[in-house]
Formats: C-alpha cells, sequence, structure tokens
C-alpha cells in the first residue's frame, strides 16, 4: 500500500491549479475496472475532486506525456513522478525531448507497484479493491471479499527495484530513498549461462507471443521519435505487423538497440505488454552489458550525462575484446 | 531506371589468377540495371580508362561498377575518368575483388562466387546513387609544426622559405630536439653543434617563423585548411621580449643543484636556466618546482641582478588560438628507460650509462668538457663494453622493450666506439651485438672503418648479466661466433637503449584524430606512396615521431613533409568531399545523440517551426550538420535512433542494398 494517499496528492493538485502554478495535471483515473487505471489530463478541480484516482495500479510512468503535452499547453503542467519515472524525465530531458520550464514535478515516494496480471492469476470476477493497511481486500463476483497480501501482487519491476531514490522534482512528497543494490541482473545471468541454443529457443518461446500491438514502444519513454523506424517506408524495416518470426524478432532486435545505453530500467514495456513477454531482459543485458564493458552507467541518473556508446574515451574497449566476450559466451 | 556499365579488372595476374574474370563479367550482365558488361587486363591503365569512356558514350552509361582493387588504391583514378567520360564522379562504385578477394583466397571457384557477391553489391548501390557536388572550403596560409628537432626545425624553414608563415610549437625551453645533445654525427662526423646551430639561427631569424618555446598544443578543432588550435604558453616566470640570455641570473641564482636534462642528469643546473650556449631561443626559464621565490616566496635575486628587467614571478600560462592551414607533427623519439634492465645494472652503478649520456660525457659542451671520464669517479675509462639492442628486437620481453629495431644504434655505436679509439687509443672498446645493420650510403663503409682501421673488438652475442664490484663492472656474455662464455671487466659500459616515440604524442593523435600504430609511431596515409602524410587529412609527419630515423632520413622526410604543406597552402580553395551526412529535419528529434558522437563537432541545433497536421504550428529542435566541417565519418548515421541523419554516397537504403545483394 502506498504511504502518500489520494488525498494527499489532490490537496498538492488542487492548490498548485488554484494559484496559477499550473495550468494542467496529469493524474489517473479509473478506467472500465477498479484496478484498469488510465492516464488523464485534469484542467479543472472539480475534474480531480471527481475523477482522481491514486492506489497501488497507478505504476504507469508519465515522463514521456511530457513531450506532447508541454508542446500543445499554454502554462506549466504538473506531473507526478514515481522515483524510477524521474530518472526517465531526466533522460527525456538529457534528449532535449521536452522543455523543463513548462513542467513542475511533484516526486512521490513509492512503496512499490501492484501488478494486475498477478492479482487477476490470484482471484476471479474482481468486482472492487479496498486499500487496507494490511492488505487489498478484493470483493469478487465468486468468492465474496478475498484477502490479497500486497508482497504478493508485487511487480516485478518494484521486486527488483533499482533506486527509492527521486533524481529529479521541483518538490518531494513522502520520503526520498537510496539507489538500491538487486537482484535485477540475476535473470540475465541465467540467460547468458544457456546455451545458444537453449537461449535461442528461451527467446523464440518467448517473442512468438508478440502479437505487434506496439504497446511496448508506445509506452517506451525512450521511444519518442518524431518518427519510428517501424512506421518509416523510407528505413528499411518498416513493419506494422510481422510476416513471420524472423521480423517479429528484428522488430525486437532493433528496438532493444535502438534503446540501449538510453533505457532507464522504468519496466514500462514489460508492464503494457498484453503478452507478458519480458522485454525488460532484453534491455537489462544490454545494461549488464555496458556496465561491464564501461563501467557502471545509469541512464537518467542525471541530464547531460554521457551514455559510454555514444562518448568515447580513451579507456574504452577495443572492438576485438568485445568479439571476444561475446564468443566467450556462446 | 540506371544505365550500369560493370568492368571487371584482371590486374594482370593478381586479379586474374584466382578471379575468373570473364565469369564475373557475364554473371553481373543479368543484375538488375546493368547493360552492359566487360573485362580487361589493367583497367586503370590509360588504355583501360579509354575503353570505359567508350563504353559510357556508346551504351549511354549512367553508373559504373569497377571490379578491382582497394578503392584507396583507385577510386579517384576511376572518378576521374568517369569526369572524363561526362558523368559525375560519384556515379562510381568500385567493388574491391583485389584486397578482399583474390588476394586472400586460394581456389579460383571461391575468389570467383565472393567476387560475383562483391559486385552484385556494388551494382545495387550504383542503382541508388545520386550526382554530388563536392563544397569548397579556404584554406588558411599558415602551417603549424609540433616539436622543434631538427624534423621540426627543416619542416618549418623549408616552409617559410616558400613564403608562408610557420608557427613552431616546443614543449622545452629551446628548440633543436637530441640533435642539440649529440656530439659528432654519423656517417661523416661532423659536429652536430655546427650543422644544427645555423639552421636554429636561421629559424630564430626568419621573418616567417614565430617559436613557441616552452609551449604545448592543448586543443585542436577544425579540418584541412582550417583548423583552430589553442596553444598552451607554460609560465616561464620571465620576460621573453625583454631577455637577453646574458645569463647573469643563472651565475647569481643559489638554488645549483637540480639536475640538468640537457646533460641527461650527469650534472646541475640553476633554478633558473638556460638549457645551453646556443639555444633557441636563448632566454632563460625558471623552474618552478626547484625556485625558493615561486615556492616559498623567498629569493629573488635573479630579478635583482637582471638587468633587462625580464624576471616576473607572477607570470601565467597563456594560451593563445590561432588558425593554421596544415599541421606538421614532428614530436621526435625519447631513449626507453633502463628501469626494467635490472640485469645491466643501469640503476646500481653510475658507470653504466646510455648511448645518449655516452654523448653528452664526449660532448665539448658537456659535464666533463668533452673528456672522456667516469661518472663515478672521474678517471678515464681503459675498458668500455657497449651492449646494442638494448630493448629493441626484443620479442620475448615485448613488457620491458619494444620488438622493433630501432635503426639508428648499431651506427652511433660505431661511431661511438670509433670516436674513443680515436681520441683515447689506449682504450679497448668491445661492441656486443646481434647483428650489425648498416644499410645507408656510406654506413658499412663507417662500421667497417671502426672494425678495421680502428680495432673495435665487435663480439656476435648479448650481455647476460652486469654486476658492479669494486671499481670494476664484471661483464658476462657469450660470444657465439667462438661459442665461449666471455667475462670482461669493464671500466664503462654503455647500452644502446632502443628508442620510443614521445610519451605525448598519444595525447597528441587523439587531439588530430591521427592514427597511430601500435607501438606509438604516427602511421603514415601510405606505407610506400604517402609516406609524409598522416591518414587525416591536412595532418603531415616528419621526422622520428613516425618511425626511427636517423639525421639524413630526417632532413629528408622533413623536406618532404614541407613539400606537402605547400602544395596545400598555394590552394586558394579545397574542395571537400561530398559525402556528407544531413538531417532530415522532419524526422529529426533533437536529441543530440549525433552531436554526442561526432568526432569533429560538425552538429548544432535550432529551434524551428514545423506545421502540424492540425493547423497548429509546433517549435522543434532539429540537429543540422556544418558541411564544411563533416568528414563523412558517418558516426552520426548510425547513433541515430529515427534515422533522421544521414551520410550522402553511403545512404542507410545503399548500405542496405549491398547487405540485400550480399545475402540473396
Ligand atoms: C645516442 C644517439 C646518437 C645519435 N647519433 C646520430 C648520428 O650520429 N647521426 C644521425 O644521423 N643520427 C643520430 N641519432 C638520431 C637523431 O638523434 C635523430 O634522427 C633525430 O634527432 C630525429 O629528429 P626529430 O626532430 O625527429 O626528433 P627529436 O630530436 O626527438 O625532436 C623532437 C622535438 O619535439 C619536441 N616535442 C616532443 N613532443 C612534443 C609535443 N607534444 N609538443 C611540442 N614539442 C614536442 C621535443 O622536445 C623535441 O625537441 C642519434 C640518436 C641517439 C639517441
Ligand atoms: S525499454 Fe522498457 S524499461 Fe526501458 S525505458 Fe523503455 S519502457 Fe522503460
Ligand atoms: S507490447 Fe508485447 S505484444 Fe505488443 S509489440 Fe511489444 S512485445 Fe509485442
Ligand atoms: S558524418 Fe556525422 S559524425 Fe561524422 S563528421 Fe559528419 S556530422 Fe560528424
Ligand atoms: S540523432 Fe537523429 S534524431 Fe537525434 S538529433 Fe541527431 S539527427 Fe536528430
Amino acid at each position: 500500500m502506498q504511504k502518500i494517499t489520494r488525498d494527499q496528492l489532490i490537496t498538492k493538485a488542487v492548490e498548485l491549479l488554484s494559484n496559477g502554478t499550473v495550468s494542467a495535471v496529469l493524474g489517473w483515473q479509473k478506467g472500465e475496472f477498479d484496478y484498469d487505471i488510465t492516464p488523464a489530463v485534469f484542467t479543472t478541480e472539480e475534474e480531480i475532486k471527481n475523477n482522481f484516482v491514486y492506489n497501488d495500479f497507478c505504476g504507469a510512468n508519465f515522463s514521456k506525456y511530457l513531450v506532447a503535452k508541454t508542446k500543445k499547453l499554454e502554462g506549466k503542467i504538473l506531473v507526478f513522478l514515481k522515483p524510477c519515472d524521474t530518472y526517465s524525465f531526466n533522460q527525456l530531458l538529457t534528449e532535449h525531448r521536452f522543455d523543463r520550464e513548462k513542467v513542475y514535478a511533484v516526486a512521490i515516494g513509492c512503496e512499490g507497484m501492484a501488478d494486475v496480471v498477478k492479482l487477476k492469476n490470484k482471484v476471479d470476477g474482481i468486482i472492487s479493491i479496498d486499500y487496507k493497511d494490511d492488505a487489498m481486500y478484493v470483493d469478487t463476483l465468486y468468492d465474496g471479499t478475498v484477502k490479497v497480501d500486497y508482497a504478493d501482487v508485487l511487480a516485478e519491476r518494484c521486486i527488483n527495484c533499482k533506486s527509492k531514490k527521486c533524481v529529479a522534482y521541483d518538490e518531494l512528497m513522502g520520503e526520498d530513498g537510496e539507489v538500491i543494490d538487486s537482484a535485477r541482473f540475476d535473470e540475465v545471468a541465467r540467460l547468458e549461462a544457456m546455451t545458444p541454443d537453449e537461449r535461442f529457443a528461451f527467446w523464440q518461446n518467448e517473442l512468438s507471443r508478440c502479437i505487434r500491438c506496439n504497446a511496448c514502444r508506445d509506452a517506451c519513454p525512450a521511444c519518442t521519435c518524431e518518427k519510428c523506424v517501424f512506421d518509416n517506408p523510407n528505413s528499411g524495416v518498416e513493419n506494422k505487423a510481422p510476416a513471420n518470426s524472423f521480423e517479429e524478432q528484428m522488430f525486437h532486435i532493433i528496438r532493444a538497440y535502438h534503446v540501449a545505453g538510453r533505457c532507464t530500467d522504468c519496466g514500462e514495456c514489460s508492464r503494457v505488454c498484453p503478452q507478458n513477454i519480458p522485454l525488460h531482459l532484453l534491455n537489462r543485458k544490454f545494461i549488464k552489458d555496458i556496465n561491464e564493458c564501461y563501467g557502471e552507467y545509469q541512464a537518467g541518473a542525471e541530464v547531460g550525462s554521457r551514455a559510454p556508446l555514444v562518448d568515447y574515451t580513451e579507456g574504452d574497449l577495443e572492438p576485438g575484446e568485445v568479439f571476444e566476450r561475446g564468443d566467450n559466451n556462446a | 531506371m540506371q544505365r550500369i556499365g560493370v568492368f571487371v579488372c584482371w590486374c594482370g595476374s593478381n586479379i586474374a589468377g584466382t578471379v575468373d574474370v570473364k565469369a564475373v563479367a557475364e554473371a553481373l550482365k543479368a543484375e538488375p540495371g546493368v547493360v552492359y558488361s566487360t573485362d580487361y587486363q589493367y583497367m586503370c591503365s590509360q588504355a583501360g580508362q579509354n575503353l570505359i569512356i567508350d563504353a559510357v558514350k556508346e551504351h549511354n552509361l549512367t553508373g559504373l561498377v569497377i571490379c578491382s582493387c582497394s578503392p584507396r588504391m583507385h577510386e579517384a583514378t576511376f572518378r576521374k575518368t568517369a569526369a572524363a567520360a561526362g558523368l559525375n564522379p560519384y556515379m562510381v562504385e568500385i567493388a574491391n575483388i583485389r584486397e578482399q578477394c583474390s588476394w586472400v583466397h586460394k581456389e579460383m571457384p571461391v575468389g570467383t562466387e565472393k567476387a560475383i557477391i562483391l559486385g552484385k553489391a556494388a551494382v545495387a548501390k550504383v542503382n541508388l546513387n545520386t550526382p554530388l557536388t563536392p563544397g569548397e572550403s579556404p584554406v588558411t596560409k599558415r602551417a603549424l609544426v609540433i616539436g622543434g628537432g631538427i624534423a621540426g626545425i627543416q619542416t618549418a624553414l623549408d616552409i617559410a622559405d616558400a613564403g608562408f608563415p610557420v608557427d613552431i610549437v616546443e614543449t622545452k625551453p629551446t628548440i633543436g630536439g637530441k640533435m642539440a645533445q649529440l656530439d659528432k654525427t654519423f656517417p661523416t662526423l661532423d659536429c652536430a653543434a655546427c650543422i644544427l646551430t645555423p639552421k636554429m639561427v636561421d629559424v630564430a631569424q626568419h621573418e616567417k617563423i614565430r617559436i613557441f618555446s616552452y609551449s604545448e598544443v592543448t586543443d585542436v578543432k577544425g579540418f584541412v585548411g582550417n583548423f583552430d588550435v589553442t596553444i598552451k604558453k607554460k609560465a616561464r616566470f620571465v620576460d621573453e621580449t625583454k631577455c637577453t640570455g646574458c645569463g647573469d641570473c643563472v651565475d647569481k641564482c643559489p638554488m645549483k643543484k637540480n639536475p640538468n636534462e640537457f646533460n641527461m642528469g650527469m650534472d646541475n643546473r640553476s633554478a633558473i636556466y638556460i638549457p645551453f650556449a646556443q639555444a633557441v631561443p636563448k632566454v632563460a626559464t625558471i623552474d618552478a618546482g626547484a625556485c625558493t621565490m615561486l615556492k616559498k616566496g623567498k629569493c629573488g635575486l635573479c630579478s635583482k641582478v637582471c638587468g633587462a628587467g625580464a624576471i616576473d614571478y607572477t607570470q601565467k600560462d597563456e594560451f593563445i588560438e590561432e588558425k593554421y592551414g596544415a599541421i606538421v607533427v614532428a614530436t621526435g623519439f625519447n631513449p626507453i628507460s633502463m628501469d626494467k634492465f635490472d640485469e645491466y645494472a643501469y640503476n646500481q652503478s653510475k658507470d653504466v650509462i646510455t648511448s645518449l649520456e655516452f654523448e653528452r660525457l664526449t660532448n665539448a659542451a658537456g659535464p666533463t668538457q668533452g673528456k672522456l671520464l667516469r661518472p663515478s669517479d672521474g678517471k678515464h675509462p681503459h675498458k668500455i663494453v657497449f651492449v646494442q639492442c638494448v630493448g629493441s628486437r626484443c620479442a620475448a620481453c615485448a613488457e620491458k622493450g619494444k620488438e622493433y629495431c630501432s635503426k639508428i644504434c648499431c651506427m652511433y655505436t660505431a661511431k661511438h666506439a670509433m670516436l674513443t679509439r680515436d681520441k683515447y687509443p689506449d682504450t679497448e672498446v668491445y661492441v656486443f651485438y646481434i647483428d650489425v645493420r648498416t644499410p645507408g650510403k656510406n654506413f658499412d663503409e663507417f662500421y667497417r672503418r671502426a672494425v678495421e682501421e680502428y680495432g673495435v673488438n665487435y663480439i656476435k652475442g648479448m650481455v647476460g648479466k652486469i654486476v658492479p664490484e669494486g671499481d670494476v663492472l664484471k661483464v658476462q656474455a657469450s660470444d657465439l661466433i667462438s661459442n665461449k662464455q666471455l667475462h670482461i671487466d669493464a671500466d664503462l659500459v654503455v647500452l644502446a637503449a632502443a628508442i620510443e616515440p614521445d610519451k605525448s604524442a598519444r595525447p597528441l593523435a587523439t587531439m588530430l584524430t591521427a592514427s597511430m600504430d601500435t607501438n606509438d609511431f604516427f602511421t603514415e596515409a601510405h606505407p610506400k606512396l604517402r609516406p609524409v602524410e598522416s591518414p587525416t587529412a591536412g595532418v603531415f609527419l616528419s621526422g622520428a615521431c613516425q618511425g626511427p630515423k636517423d639525421i639524413p632520413e630526417t632532413v629528408s622526410q622533413a623536406g618532404a613533409a614541407a613539400s606537402k604543406v605547400i602544395g596545400l597552402l598555394c590552394k586558394d580553395k579545397l574542395t571537400g568531399n561530398p559525402c556528407i551526412a544531413s538531417a532530415n529535419e522532419m524526422m529529426c528529434n533533437g536529441c543530440s545523440s549525433c552531436e554526442r558522437v561526432c568526432p569533429y563537432g560538425a552538429i548544432t541545433y535550432s529551434d524551428k517551426e514545423f506545421r502540424m497536421p492540425d493547423r497548429t504550428t509546433q517549435i522543434r529542435r532539429v540537429a543540422s550538420v556544418n558541411p564544411a566541417v563533416c568528414q563523412g565519418c558517418g558516426a552520426c548515421t548510425v547513433a541515430c535512433p529515427s534515422g533522421a541523419m544521414d551520410l550522402r554516397g553511403f545512404a542507410n537504403n545503399q548500405i542496405m542494398a549491398e547487405v540485400d545483394a550480399i545475402c540473396k
């Protein structure tokens, strides 16, 4: 359960809106179901009071929305950022994707968000959810009220949270945390230990489920190109729906390369994937390799940092060493 | 649709020996766009080129594929041919079927198959080629020479004599380099000072030459014809414009116990010093680490005695920015450190010295006024052992020495041995060698004289160990010819230390984006055909920074580099390379990825207005490439996530077409 409450956020939003600091608020509202939360832009106090929600399913990373919203709006927009979102926020600033002057950022401490899929695997027929201190109480169609521990539905990205530190904000609500020495690369290490055939089979199995809905790309704060290569007939790699398994793998490999060194490991891609493909493993492989080859680097930790893949230093690995390293893993 | 002609070259038997050229020409006829295909013995010859020109006219060709040697070899040639035939020169593609095919394969079928594939890729590319026109950029008519040894001096004089201004940047307080430290020089034994110092004076007096001594290059931007260079003039605490070089300060300075670098630390100098009598500029320099005035604010004697009022304890490093059209690297060499060669007891005994120290010991301006005396006790040595190849040709000991031959040691050791026997006939001289290498005009004659006329004992074999015992050096060595172990009690041992490039060369190369080999010698654009040019346009190489060299070779290379520079500075405008990058603004995110990777700083940003589909306008940050600065390296095109950045002549779609053609 989150320590910061819906009421606190509403008070903050209303305050900033009414004193003219911001002209719009980026927040959450209920979707079709109780667990199905969607991002929304609020411009009046009334809307906020009626529709603004905040609970353990408010996992969406808002930073990417700023790219489009700041271009359209007069005045500033208020954005609420979880610690992991603040990294994406910085990364977007590094890439000059929005105007910092047009944003009022409130960072909010985070206790870890819940994973809808995990919940749905536990209980059927969810009607509504009551968030109590000790657990969620889920009102269901078939089994009455079911008690679900928060820990049992905690999202993978939150179990392996890399940092509870907020690296960018105008204002902080709740407590700032620390960078965490998480176990997020353990699963990558397990894949690395496989034989190439095993690894191929693993990814074949995962990626063959992809339906090319493009949700991963659309949610990714690193994917903000004015014209994505997959939508561009001149790019040579344009494809909207894969014709065969090779193309569908190419999509993921190209995407992983495009975000390499820029992905902050926010976990949005895996969260939004309707097919539950563990896309974070591709990105974490890149992050792990970068850390090992060029020294620890966290995209978005600060604005303007020079990512190792687009920077040259005299101590850089020689291409031959990278090649040999690949071989050893094979 | 393109009308493409394919021309397959035999290169004598170079290609035709491993590639069935007729089969290649035949196979490529079937490729899309190809309307003519043929083969010929030497495509680059006049007859071959005429064949191409005729074919263009006869078949109305719009694009050419030449299957031949590396584009580095003849791309320029065939572009000229295309131009002569009335085509845009950039409608030519080379399929390298020599270096990348016939020379690396042995079997005809394999070579032929690969040649066909490479040809198909080139055809696929030409199908997408568009005519390109190069831009022009002006040339700054001034040259920079980095390093003021004999190489830098000669290059600067030659360029200046042709009428162009030249600046020399030298890290030391004086120009002259290693040659200024030498005594007599092989093969003619004229004294180094007698032939070098007049040149140094010429430099000092030349109205077109400026010397920045005690200075370093700290930043280089720009490109051929238009380099922007920052030079740091280190504070020497003496106003160069006032100092007359009288040396009164040097005499009065109480801090006299500082190792004298010029004499290889074999005697001392004052905290304020002039390296040697003929120094250019003849200006004093204060060694900030040794001067008590600068360290503690106490003393100030030099300032009191200086009649010219030149001493300035508050002087700061000064940064000068200047534009140059061409840069010559002449950073020279140094002997390697002997620290790792414990077997030769260099650090245990003062009487084990390097050859450069020996030069100072025999030099009339050296620590012993030219008398050959042992550094330990000042006595005449009666038995001297010279050891050649110390750290050179040392494949097995790469961690302490060098794999290459230092080239000059055989000759200067013969010189040292001969001069010793000439001046002190009562001295026994031994030279231990692996081989004696004397290929040079009058070089072998010189060495034979040392053996035959001067009775130097040349022994083929290496010294295993030197142990100082009392006042002798026990030398243990093997004589490979008589297959005996030798024990010699020597009074003095001289080590011919390997030479290596100056340590500042590597960071300098990075600044210049000039390439180096694994030993940190600068690489030339072509080892045979372009030996004094670096692969980076506008950067030239002079002297031992490019490889071990003696003075005659250094001076010839220095002159050659100068003539290349003059050739460049004579031009008013340079035609650029049209294969440069440009950003498609409609797709650019303004993300700065390209700007971060561009090694030439060619990319800048501006905010531009764009009309949106909903009739609104949007302001976006977009990249643009300065065509005069872009070198067409292509780094930005791969960094760009959206594919907005593309390289003319090597466009993403052209490269994909090549890959597709290869993978088909
Ligand atoms: C013991 C010995 C004896 C020799 N005897 C002979 C002989 O008898 N005959 C013969 O032909 N050759 C002889 N040589 C070889 C001769 O010394 C060289 O051929 C010659 O000095 C090479 O000249 P150079 O200008 O290339 O290099 P250098 O003489 O090394 O000059 C390089 C200059 O560049 C300066 N420099 C270095 N880095 C920088 C930088 N980053 N910025 C600015 N300035 C820089 C250095 O301070 C130096 O002044 C001898 C060499 C040795 C070691
Ligand atoms: S690739 Fe996935 S984890 Fe990385 S920034 Fe994009 S959405 Fe977040
Ligand atoms: S979100 Fe999942 S299913 Fe959709 S394109 Fe990405 S990986 Fe494929
Ligand atoms: S090709 Fe791109 S990276 Fe290379 S010099 Fe030109 S602008 Fe810079
Ligand atoms: S990398 Fe591409 S998208 Fe980014 S600024 Fe450069 S051209 Fe624009």
